[in-house]
C-alpha cells in the first residue's frame, strides 16, 4: 500500500493555500485559530496583571478598554465560533458520515479566506489603536460616541460571519445528501447531529448579526440614523438584533463541543452511549429553543415586564434539552469501564463545568436574581464556565482524541494529562472567585475597583496564571510529537465510527473505497478487555 | 467511470446527488438571505408603529409612477429568468443566451431608474445626513428615519441585484462556450432561484415604502 495520504500528497506551499481537500482546510484553520487564540490570550493576561491591584496602575483605563474589547472579538469571532466546527467539523464531518469531502470543496476554501480577510481586518484594528465598545458593539456608543476603530472592526466582524454561513452551508447540505449507503439519520455520530444543529443555528441567526452590524457601520459611516435616539431612533432596536444571533452564538459554540463530548465520553466509558435519540434530538432543541432567549441579555435595558416574564421562562426552558445531555452522558459512565487518558479528562472536566455553568445560567435566567448580578462578574464568570468550561475544553479534549488520525502521531499521554488536570484547576481558581466577586457586586468591564475585592481578583490572575501554563503545554508537546510522537495505528483508541476505519492520517479522499454502514454507531462492549496504542510499550509497537 | 460526465465533481456520487446538493445549498443560503432582510423589515416594522403619520408624509415623497415601472420591469424580468432556465432544461443554447441577456437589460433598467430616484432624492435633500431637510409639518427625525431605511433596504437589494448582475454575465459566457445542456443546468437554474428571490424582496419593498398609508 503507497505511503501517500492527504498531508503529503503534495508538498508545494500553493498545494495547501489552493487546496480543497477538506482536511488541509482544517489544518488551515486549525493554524489559524491557534493564532488567534494566542492574541486573545494575551490581552487577557495583561487585564488580569491590572486586575491584581485595585488602583488603575498598570494600563490607561482606554487601554483596558480596548483589551477586553479584543479579547472577546478574538476569543468569540475567531476562536471560539470557528474552533470545533471549523477544524474538527471540517476534518471529521465527511468521514463520519462515509463521504469523500463536504459537498461544495471551493465554498470550504472560500470560508477560510473570508475567515483570513476578517482576521486582517481584525489585525488592522489593532494596529489603529483598537476598539473599545466591547465585543457587543452597543449603540449609541459605537454608532455616533466612540472615536475607535468600531468601523474596521464591524467589517470584520460582518466578514466572519459570511465565514461561518458558508462552513456552516456546507455541513448543512453534506449531511442530508452525501450520506454514505446504509448510513442512515439515526446511525449518524451525534458529533454529526450537534454540528447539524449547529448549522442551523448559523444559517438563521448570522445573517441577524450581519444587517445589526452593517447598520452600525452604515450609521456610522454615512450618518444615517437607524438607531440614532436623537432622530427618534432606538439603540435598543440593535440590542434586540444583536443577541438574537448572539445569544445562539452561545450555542454555536457550545452545539459542536456537546458533539465532541457524546464521542469521547462514550468510547472512553467503552460503553454504547446512553439515549442516544434524547441527545440527537436534544440538540435540536437547543437550536431551535435556543432563539427565543435573547431577551435575558435585557432584562435591565427597560424592555416590556411581560417580555421580561416570558423570556425568563424561556430560558429556564432551554436548561431542559441541556441537561438531558448531562444525565446521558452521565448514565453513559455508570457501569463503564472508564478509561481516565487525557480526552476522557477533558470530556469529564467539561461535563462539571458546563454544569457549573448551566446551573449559574438559571440564576441570570431568574428575573429578580439578575437585576442583583446584571454585568458583573458573576455573569462573566458564568459564560466563562460555558465557553471556556466548555467549549474550550471540548475543543483540547478533540484535538488530543482526533490527534493521531489528523497527523498519524501519538501525542505524549503522561504530558497530556498533566496539562489536562492544571487547565483544569487553573481554570476554577480563574473563575469561580469571580462569581463571589461578582454577587459581592463588582461590575464588569473597570480597571479599578476598592481595596476589599483584592484577594479575589488575585486569585483570579493565579489561576490565571495556571491556565496560561496548561495552554501552552499541548502548544509545545503536540508540536513536538509531530516529529517525535510514536506512529499511530489507524485506530489509537479502539473506537466505532467511520473515520477510525480510514488510514491515519487519511488518503485525499478518505476511503479506498466507500464504506457501507450495516449497523448502528459506538458498537462499545464495557466487558471487553482493551488495549490502546497510547498503553502499549514503544518497542512492542511496530511501524505500520 | 469513463461515462462519467464531466461537470460531475469528484466528490459525488452521481449527477443527481450533485444536483440535489446544489439545490438545497441553495435554499439555505436564501433562507440566510430572509433573516437578512428580516433584520431590516423587523426595524422597518417597528418604526412604522411609532410614527404612521410621519411616516406616511415620507413615504408621499417617494415617486410612486417610477416605482410602479420599476416594479413591472422586474417582474418582467424574472419571467425572462424563468424562460432561460427552461431554455436549459431544452438543451436551447441561443434560448438561454438571448434570455439571460434580457435579463440582464431588464436589471441594469431597473438600477438605472433607482439611480434616477436616488439622484433626485439627494437634490431634494431626503439623503439622511448633514444634509438632511424636511418641510413638511410633521416631525423631521422620524422623517430621517424613513429615508434612512428607505436608502439601506433598496441600497443592499440593489447591492443584491448588482451581485445578479455579475452571475448573469458569467453564465452567459459559459453558456456560449456550451457549457450547459439539457443534461446540466444547474448554474442556470440555481442563479434563477437567486433573482427570484431578489425579485420577491422588491415586492415586499414596494408596498412598504411606496404605497402603505400613501392617501
Amino acid at each position: 500500500m503507497s505511503n501517500r495520504n492527504y498531508l503529503n500528497a503534495n508538498y508545494n506551499v500553493w498545494s495547501w493555500f489552493f487546496t480543497t481537500d477538506h482536511k488541509r482546510v482544517a489544518i488551515l484553520y486549525l493554524i489559524s485559530i491557534t493564532v488567534f487564540f494566542l492574541v486573545g490570550g494575551a490581552a487577557a493576561v495583561l487585564f488580569r496583571l491590572e486586575l491584581m491591584t485595585p488602583e488603575g496602575d498598570l494600563v490607561l483605563p482606554e487601554t483596558y478598554n480596548r483589551l477586553f474589547t479584543l479579547h472577546g472579538i478574538v476569543m468569540i469571532f475567531f476562536f471560539l465560533i470557528p474552533a470545533v466546527p471549523a477544524v474538527f467539523g471540517n476534518f471529521l464531518l465527511p468521514m463520519m458520515i462515509g463521504a469523500r469531502d463536504l459537498a461544495f470543496p471551493k465554498l470550504n476554501l472560500a470560508s477560510w479566506y473570508l475567515y483570513s480577510l476578517s482576521g486582517l481586518f481584525g489585525v488592522w484594528v489593532i494596529l489603529t489603536g483598537g476598539v473599545d465598545t466591547g465585543w457587543t458593539f452597543y449603540t449609541p456608543y459605537s454608532t455616533t460616541y466612540g472615536n475607535t476603530s468600531v468601523l474596521s472592526a464591524a467589517i470584520a466582524a460582518f466578514i466572519a460571519g459570511f465565514s461561518s454561513i458558508l462552513t456552516a452551508l456546507n455541513f448543512l447540505v453534506t449531511t442530508h445528501t452525501m450520506r454514505a449507503p446504509g448510513m442512515t439519520w439515526f446511525r449518524l455520530p451525534l458529533f454529526v447531529w450537534a454540528h447539524y444543529a449547529m448549522s442551523l443555528v448559523v444559517l438563521l441567526g448570522t445573517p441577524v448579526l450581519a444587517i445589526a452590524i452593517a447598520l452600525v457601520g452604515i450609521e456610522r459611516a454615512f450618518h444615517v440614523g437607524i438607531f440614532d435616539p436623537k432622530l427618534g431612533g432606538d439603540p435598543l432596536l440593535f440590542q434586540h438584533l444583536f443577541w438574537f444571533y448572539s445569544h445562539p452564538a452561545v450555542y454555536i459554540m457550545v452545539l459542536p463541543a456537546m458533539g465532541v463530548i457524546s464521542e469521547l465520553i462514550t468510547c472512553f466509558a467503552r460503553k454504547k452511549i446512553f439515549g442516544y435519540t434524547f441527545i440527537a434530538f436534544s440538540s435540536l432543541a437547543i437550536a431551535v429553543l435556543g432563539f427565543l432567549v435573547w431577551g435575558h441579555h435585557m432584562f435591565v435595558s427597560g424592555q416590556s415586564m411581560y417580555a421580561g416574564f416570558v423570556f425568563s421562562f424561556l430560558s429556564m426552558l432551554v436548561a431542559v434539552p441541556s441537561a438531558v445531555k448531562v444525565f446521558n452522558w452521565t448514565a453513559t459512565l455508570y457501569k463503564g469501564s472508564v478509561i481516565w487518558n487525557t480526552p476522557m479528562l477533558y470530556a469529564l472536566g467539561f461535563i462539571g463545568l458546563f454544569t457549573m455553568g448551566g446551573l449559574t445560567g438559571l440564576f441570570l435566567a431568574t428575573l429578580g436574581v439578575d437585576v442583583h448580578v446584571h454585568d458583573t462578574y458573576f455573569v462573566v464568570a458564568h459564560f466563562h464556565y460555558i465557553m471556556v468550561g466548555g467549549s474550550l475544553m471540548a475543543y483540547l479534549g478533540a484535538l488530543h482524541f482526533w490527534w493521531p488520525k489528523m497527523t498519524g502521531r501519538l501525542y505524549p499521554e503522561g504530558w497530556g494529562r498533566i496539562s489536562a488536570i492544571l487547565i483544569f484547576f487553573g481554570f476554577n481558581l480563574t473563575f469561580f472567585p469571580q462569581f463571589v466577586l461578582g454577587y459581592l457586586g463588582m461590575p464588569r468591564r473597570y480597571h479599578v475597583y476598592p481595596e476589599e475585592w483584592q484577594i479575589l481578583n488575585v486569585m483570579s490572575s493565579a489561576g490565571a496564571s495556571i491556565l496560561g501554563v496548561g495552554y501552552l503545554l499541548p502548544l509545545g508537546y503536540l508540536v513536538w510529537s509531530l516529529r517525535y510522537g510514536r506512529r499511530s495505528g489507524k485506530n489509537p483508541w479502539r473506537a466505532s465510527g467511520l473515520e477510525w476505519e480510514a488510514e491515519s492520517p487519511p488518503i485525499t479522499h478518505n476511503f479506498h473505497k466507500t464504506p457501507i454502514v450495516t449497523g448502528d454507531v459506538y458498537d462499545y462492549d464495557p466487558t471487553e478487555p482493551v488495549e490502546l496504542e497510547t498503553e502499549k510499550h514503544p518497542e512492542k509497537v511496530t511501524v505500520q | 467511470m469513463s461515462t462519467t460526465p464531466t461537470h460531475l465533481a469528484p466528490q459525488f456520487d452521481d449527477a443527481e446527488q450533485q444536483q440535489l446538493a446544489a439545490t438545497l445549498g441553495m435554499w439555505a443560503f436564501l433562507a440566510t438571505e430572509v433573516l437578512f432582510f428580516g433584520g431590516m423589515f423587523a426595524g422597518y416594522g417597528v418604526y412604522r408603529a411609532w410614527y404612521p403619520p410621519t411616516w406616511a408624509d415620507a413615504s408621499r415623497h417617494l415617486d410612486l409612477l417610477l416605482g410602479t415601472v420599476n416594479t413591472a420591469v422586474l417582474l418582467t424580468s424574472s419571467l425572462t429568468v424563468a424562460l432561460a432556465v427552461h431554455a436549459a432544461q431544452t438543451g436551447s443554447r441561443k434560448g438561454v443566451v438571448r434570455n439571460l441577456s434580457l435579463t440582464i437589460l431588464f436589471g441594469a433598467a431597473f438600477l438605472g431608474v433607482k439611480a434616477y430616484e436616488y439622484w433626485h432624492k439627494w437634490h431634494e435633500h431626503h439623503v439622511p445626513g448633514a444634509t438632511f431637510e424636511w418641510h413638511e409639518a410633521s416631525p423631521s427625525g422620524p422623517a430621517e428615519l424613513f429615508f434612512s431605511f428607505y436608502f439601506v433596504m433598496t441600497g443592499f437589494h440593489a447591492l443584491h441585484m448588482v451581485i445578479g448582475l455579475g452571475i448573469l454575465a458569467w453564465l452567459i459566457v459559459q453558456a456560449r462556450r456550451d457549457r450547459f445542456d439539457a443534461e446540466y443546468y444547474t448554474p442556470v437554474e440555481m442563479t434563477g432561484l437567486y433573482w427570484h428571490f431578489v425579485d420577491i424582496v422588491w415586492v415586499f419593498l414596494f408596498p412598504l415604502l411606496y404605497l402603505i398609508d400613501r392617501t
